[in-house]
């Protein structure tokens, strides 16, 4: 059952559509990404899902709450990391956790979460004083401390090192693996490809595509890409000729030849017939990038 | 994706209450924040009763003066200071702490909570309140036995005026931070309403110094008000009810208009 519904969400600023009619609908258990171009209407369609807009039209329902109206039950199954907040400067580490467990009814042991994020040693900093990276951590400590059914990360990972980076996504792994819904919105392929079970792409403030992250690679032409240097000279055309390429290029005496995953088992067969052989072979698998810039067009 | 002002939820509707003891857990760790600003602390705890000694300490203001009803100038800066004391707090320190906090998007982190971000206003005006009552003990406690300034004379009188001086003057600050859009337009906005509350109240002139015409009108006033209402009541009588029906009067259209006008994010 789906645990976040949202259906033809609208939301404008000054007249102008941020949101324009959105919908998808995000089962428990699920880690469901948001991804898009800036101002493409991510942050406002979460902000919605979170109660802290209310739209202008179109329903959103959290574990069947209203989230703008129904504050209290909302705001007890749902944690959220924003992407532009802060806290009080002089608070520390420590106290802004005891704080925010305070608010909530079963909290997290806070402790556990601060070793989990890398804390432990700060606890007695305060905030203004915490690097961006330590900042984050600290937030994404907050979005969990209440033990939330639903949680929506904003930006996980903007401003981690890598390697916080990496410690981060086996976090959410793990917050995934105990059946929280993680609703996460990221500029970044690689952590939306690993994490997310499904992604919706927003571009223009309406979802273009909604899919698994494998499903979005395959929809996007040029999936498989092939390269090579041939052995002796060879007519691209009979490439471009063959049923599942896409495009053919040649560039400083090597070929690329775009396609399916049928385009390299066809190559080969042609070059084969020919008698000849490709040079330093390269076959790469499309990733999320090239979905991406595919799928939102060159003017995003 | 910058999002600005739209219509939004009001933070305080809907659903169950907050979860217990976490209006108590903002009040503590603000009280901690509270203390760790020294400037705020001295202006609001030590200045008032440091300026009481120093004028207290010039021989000419310990005299009774005919002027003043056979009163010291002493004498009638206690419930300055006392007033100083709520100025500062109310429109100097609170404003811009209420405003960067929601600035700085701390109100609109605690909304996401089952607590309000209310309660981070609601814990800031206690504590400004409460910093100002030791303040006035302080001030009271020091004209006392410094100066030998007598204690209120009516302490029912006495008190009912400084609550209502600081309801109403807190109200001033949260309609400051209210009306304000960045922590730098609300310190402009607190200045240019800190110099008239401070004249109004007395700190330069002593408002029953003022001539006739001028003290009519500082008595519409929230602080002239306030200072005519605890000198009455430091003589020994209730003050004028009229004097006691002003500041209601602005505590209610003030708080009304900060409630009005105060956005959470």
């Amino acid at each position: 059952m789906a645990i976040i519904e949202v259906s033809g969400l609208r939301k404008a600023y000054g007249g102008r559509a941020v949101v324009d009619g959105v919908s998808f609908a995000v089962e428990e258990g699920e880690v469901f990404g948001i991804l898009g171009p800036n101002g493409a209407g991510k942050t406002t369609t979460v902000e919605c899902v979170e109660g802290l807009r209310r739209p202008d039209a179109g329903t959103v329902r959290v574990a069947g709450y209203d989230p703008a109206a129904d504050r209290g039950p909302l705001t007890r199954l749902l944690g959220a990391q924003l992407q532009e907040s802060e806290l009080q400067p002089k608070i520390t580490v420590r106290e802004a956790l005891e704080l925010y467990a305070a608010c909530y009814p079963e909290p997290a042991d806070w402790r556990a979460l601060a070793e989990r994020l890398g804390l432990t040693d700060h606890l007695g900093t305060r905030f203004a004083k915490l690097s961006g990276g330590r900042k984050q951590r600290l937030f994404i400590a907050l979005a969990l401390i209440g033990n939330p059914r639903v949680v929506v990360l904003d930006e996980l990972t903007t401003g981690l090192d890598p390697r916080a980076r990496r410690d981060t996504w086996r976090l959410i792994e793990d917050v995934r693996d105990s059946g929280v819904t993680v609703l996460l919105v990221t500029h970044f392929m690689e952590e939306a490809q690993r994490l997310c079970d499904r992604i919706a792409l927003i571009d223009g403030g309406r979802v273009t595509a909604l899919d698994t992250p494998a499903g979005l690679i395959g929809r996007s032409a040029g999936g498989t890409e092939i390269s090579f240097s041939p052995s002796a000279p060879l007519d691209t055309r009979l490439l471009a000729d063959l049923p599942s390429v896409a495009s053919v290029a040649e560039r400083d005496g090597r070929i690329l030849v775009r396609g399916t995953d049928e385009t390299a088992g066809a190559v080969l067969a042609l070059l084969a017939g020919r008698g000849v052989t490709a040079l330093r072979l390269r076959v790469t698998e499309a990733t999320l990038d090239d979905a991406y810039l595919d799928l939102t067009g060159p003017d995003a | 994706m910058t999002a600005t002002t739209s219509a939004r939820p009001t933070p305080d509707r809907g659903g169950a209450p907050a979860v217990r003891g976490s209006a108590t857990a903002v009040l503590k760790a603000e009280a901690r924040l509270f203390l760790r600003e020294p400037a705020a602390l001295f202006w609001i705890l030590v200045f008032p009763t440091a300026l009481l000694c120093v004028l207290g300490a010039i021989p000419s203001f310990r005299e009774p003066s005919p002027d003043l009803g056979g009163l010291r100038v002493v004498d009638l800066y206690v419930p300055i200071a006392l007033l100083l004391s709520l100025i500062t707090a109310g429109v100097q320190s609170m404003p811009p702490v209420l405003t960067g906090y929601r600035e700085r998007g701390i109100l609109r982190r605690m909304s996401t909570t089952p607590l309000r971000p209310a309660a981070l206003v609601g814990a800031q005006v206690a504590l400004h309140g409460a910093a100002v009552l030791v303040s006035a003990l302080l001030a009271l406690a020091v004209g006392r036995i410094v100066f030998g300034v007598a204690l209120p004379g009516h302490v029912p009188g006495y008190l009912t005026a400084f609550v209502l001086a600081a309801l109403a003057t807190l109200a001033l600050g949260g309609t400051v931070s209210a009306v304000s859009r960045t922590t730098k337009i609300t310190q402009a906005v607190g200045s240019a309403v800190f110099f008239p509350a401070m004249f109004t109240s007395g700190v330069w002139l002593p408002v029953s110094a003022m001539p006739e015409a001028l003290q009519r009108i500082v008595h519409l006033t929230p602080l002239g008000a306030a200072s005519r209402a605890l000198d009455q009541a430091a003589a020994g009588g209730w003050p004028d009810l009229t004097l006691l029906g002003i500041m209601a009067l602005w505590a209610v259209l003030l708080t009304a208009a900060a409630r009005r006008w105060f956005t959470w994010e």
